[in-house]
């Protein structure tokens, strides 16, 4: 079960990096996702397991140097909060284009603009349909819980380096500053240079002779060759939709309706449910939990047995999209929302579910 | 078992702390624990509140807007979150600085004048602890053993020696704590 | 190639005088004839293989003129986004501290958008190399003005010269940085003339040289110049420079073992 502990969100992405063996972490400070880089400077990796541990000058210092360490063959790890996570659109479209693995946090606030710190699931477009320029995915993991916080971690920088691109694990203020309890991994030792340079055979890390120069890039300037590198990253996310689909059911087996969330509001779904369940109506609840990629497919099977979605999400109605791509039959599908780091209550949620969906 | 619990007051009252060390101890029984601060620019002399689940299942959602127990510091907190315990849920509150005192007849009220108790016995570091130990009075959810190894789980080890200073206002709290009858 | 050589028997090993290093892939450069990236390439590319340090080298490019740079390098290169170059070349050198480390840069791309970067790079006294090429202009872009152009200088961005009421005044970003505790080694040279070309080889050296000791930023600017930009032959845009970069952008060292020189 590994080590017990009581922390919080932040705490247990900045351990869980430690014991993954991460190499580097390069960040900068902002509110509510801060106590990454304070915990590790506490901490001090670099005198026990060696990992490097930076503050930048700004957030698109910070992605860039992901990018140098991930070009290299290293496993990198930044975290920030939306309007860092929007500097760092830029960075994160050329590791993808470069197809670099690493990790990326996005601690969620509310926006736009400089918006709030309270938390928020505003950024879901963002993560989900690229972010930043060009034709790209990142595999997006949704935390619930500080546990899960701590355990797409190692399951990010897994899947990072088996499809050679940039993750992002999508969470909120919320589960950020919360504590709850956590069982940690037990520690592995970071890849030594051999190591490094045996799993990452395209890295640019110093060229022996005996092979060519590795380079690392997103620019070709021959369009049949970028159309090429862009068919090979279509590729790469139909494999990632095939293989690496993760979602959780609750009382979905004798549901007449569907809750649909991700991340805290799944969190508060599932009380919802329970109050609704008190009250004689049969929900359930469906987590996403990667949101690229996305359960369509599961979402499409169950869609066929119930007579109605309500997704609920901290933000205008973004998910919601996709469930209804995936959905595609004629139930109906609502949204439920609140904004600018307002967390909608559990009764707020089961009277949207009865005047929307089963009154509607 | 399930307690839900608001802890409310200023920012340095050590509000975030009494609900860590009462998380902990829940840990340290084997329960389910989460412990949800208020966060952002209001830190000291600002209102600080930390909403604390001891739970015997998986807890949903760490945030609500109805709590078993509310533990009120001043008041900001009690305009608050007096309407935010369920019928039949617990108020405590410290009358120190309150000059609207709770008003309802569907929940139990008790004070705890822990503010000038630890001032007139110069323990004013703990005085979050007596407030915790009144409540703990009424609520035994966790055992006294299980709150000194919480006390050492949550404090960094070069003040364990202010243990037993906390576990003297934990039994101190016990004995201030008094109901309120609301006419 | 080998039998349009008018004499091959005098191709004899005593008589070789020059020999291009095989750390330059054998491929026509893209820049344009005259440049003085090419001749930079070379010295760079001799550097380390007289060091023998090429399997130990890792360098980061930027975006504009040497974009292509990692096709003409034969080392592992990564290709930065613009002016992000120091950023790049800090986490590889703090993630491989015994690889040799360099950026190479263009006026715009160090000194324009990439100056935080730089800036704070230089500041923390990272154990890198950054060779700064500037030209005084945007050359990829078309000949765009660079925070480098010179009061009066004529680009596509300031076609009847640079206002500098309007448009600001050039930035002398290698003054700026030689001021920074992180910089151990900061210089300024050129290479439109053979003996030129050698002090900035031995510039480059002594640059990488230092990266052994881990004392902070060696930062070699390399002022040269853009026939194409600037519209003129090679040879009178060496003159140009001569007479108006040079005054601006003074070569020699400015600072040398941590210390300033006066």
């Amino acid at each position: 079960m590994g080590e017990l502990r009581l922390m919080k969100g932040n705490e247990a992405i900045a351990e869980a990096a430690i014991r993954a063996g991460c190499d580097g972490y390069f960040g900068y400070p902002i509110t509510p996702q801060s106590e990454v880089m304070e915990y590790l400077m506490v901490e001090r990796p670099y005198e026990t397991t060696g990992m490097v541990v930076l503050q930048a000058e700004s957030e698109v210092a910070a992605i860039n140097m992901l990018y140098g360490g991930a070009g290299t063959g290293k496993m990198v790890l930044t975290s920030s909060s939306s309007p860092g996570v929007s500097l760092m659109q830029e960075g994160i479209s050329y590791m993808a284009g470069a197809e670099l693995p690493a990790l990326i946090v996005n601690i969620v606030r509310g926006g736009p603009g400089l918006g709030t710190i309270q938390p928020s699931q505003a950024d879901y477009f963002q993560a989900v349909k690229g972010g930043g320029h060009g034709d790209y995915h990142m595999i997006v993991y949704a935390p619930a819980s500080v546990q899960e916080m701590a355990d797409f971690v190692q399951i990010g920088f897994d899947v990072a380096f088996k499809y050679r691109t940039p993750v992002m694990i999508l969470s909120d203020g919320a589960i950020g500053q919360m504590m709850e309890k956590v069982y940690l991994a037990d520690p592995v030792p970071r890849l030594t240079e051999k190591e490094v340079i045996a799993r990452c055979p395209w890295a640019s890390n110093g060229r022996p002779m005996s092979r060519q120069h590795n380079i690392i890039t997103s620019l070709d300037l021959d369009p049949a060759g970028q159309e090429r590198l862009n068919l090979v990253l279509q590729e790469k996310y139909r494999k990632i939709e095939e293989s690496e689909v993760m979602f959780e059911t609750i009382d979905c087996e004798d549901a007449d309706y569907i809750l649909v969330a991700f991340g805290l509001s799944a969190r508060i779904c599932q009380k919802a449910m329970n109050l609704a369940r008190q009250k004689g109506i049969k929900v359930g609840l469906f987590r996403p939990i990667t949101l690229f990629p996305f359960p369509k497919k599961e979402i499409h099977e169950l869609a066929k047995r119930v007579k109605g979605m309500l997704v609920v999400e901290m933000n205008a109605g973004q998910m919601i999209e996709d469930v209804q791509l995936a959905v595609g039959c004629d139930i109906p599908i609502k949204h439920y929302g609140r904004f600018g780091g307002i967390i909608p209550t559990p009764d707020e949620v089961v009277k949207a579910l009865e005047e929307t969906i089963i009154g509607g | 078992m399930t307690e839900e619990i608001i802890i409310a007051g200023f920012g340095g009252q050590g509000v975030l702390s009494m609900g860590k060390i009462l998380a902990y101890s829940g840990v340290m029984q084997d329960q389910e624990v989460s412990w949800m601060p208020s966060y952002g620019p209001e830190m000291r002399g600002g209102t600080a509140n930390v909403t604390v689940i001891v739970s015997d299942e998986r807890i949903s959602s760490p945030i609500l807007n109805k709590y078993d127990t509310a533990i009120i510091l001043n008041q900001q907190s009690m305009d608050k979150f007096e309407n935010a315990v369920k019928p039949g849920g617990l108020l405590i509150y410290d009358p120190n600085g309150i000059t609207r005192h709770p008003k309802r007849k569907d929940i139990s009220i008790y004070s705890i004048a822990a503010a000038d108790e630890a001032a007139k016995i110069g323990l004013s570091k703990v005085f979050n602890m007596m407030v915790l130990g009144g409540f703990l009075k009424l609520k035994p959810i966790v055992k006294m053993e299980n709150i000194r190894k919480g006390l050492e789980k949550s404090l960094p080890s070069r003040h364990h020696k202010l243990i037993p200073e906390n576990e003297k206002a934990i039994v101190i709290g016990q004995d201030l704590i008094q109901p309120v009858h609301v006419l | 190639m080998e039998e349009k050589f008018a004499h091959p028997e005098l191709r004899t090993p005593e008589n070789l005088v020059y020999k291009r290093t095989d750390l330059l892939v054998d491929c026509p450069l893209s820049y344009c004839p005259g440049c003085g990236h090419g001749v930079v390439h070379r010295m760079l590319m001799e550097v380390l293989e007289e060091k023998d340090i090429a399997s130990k080298t890792i360098g980061v490019n930027p975006v504009g003129c040497s974009v292509l740079a990692y096709d003409f390098m034969n080392i592992d290169m990564l290709g930065a986004a613009h002016g992000r170059a120091p950023a790049l070349a800090t986490a590889i050198k703090r993630l491989w501290p015994d690889r040799y480390v360099f950026t190479y840069q263009g006026d715009g791309d160090l000194a324009a958008i990439g100056t935080a970067e730089t800036i704070h790079a230089c500041n923390r006294g990272e154990n890198f190399t950054i060779i700064f090429i500037n030209n005084g202009i945007y050359g990829m872009t078309g000949g765009q003005m660079a925070p480098t152009t010179l009061p009066g200088m004529r680009s596509s961005t300031s076609p009847y010269g640079r206002d500098i009421d309007i448009m600001g005044h050039p930035l002398k970003i290698t003054e700026l940085i030689a001021q920074l505790p992180g910089t151990y080694y900061v210089t300024r040279q050129s290479v439109q003339t053979p003996a030129a070309v050698r002090k900035t080889k031995k510039a480059l050296r002594k640059a990488f040289d230092l990266q052994d000791e881990k004392k902070g930023i060696s930062f070699v600017e390399v002022v040269s110049n853009c026939n194409s930009g600037w519209k003129m032959t090679p040879v009178q845009s060496n003159t140009w420079m001569e007479e108006n970069m040079f005054p601006a952008y003074p070569l020699g060292d400015i600072k040398v073992n941590g210390e300033l020189v006066k």
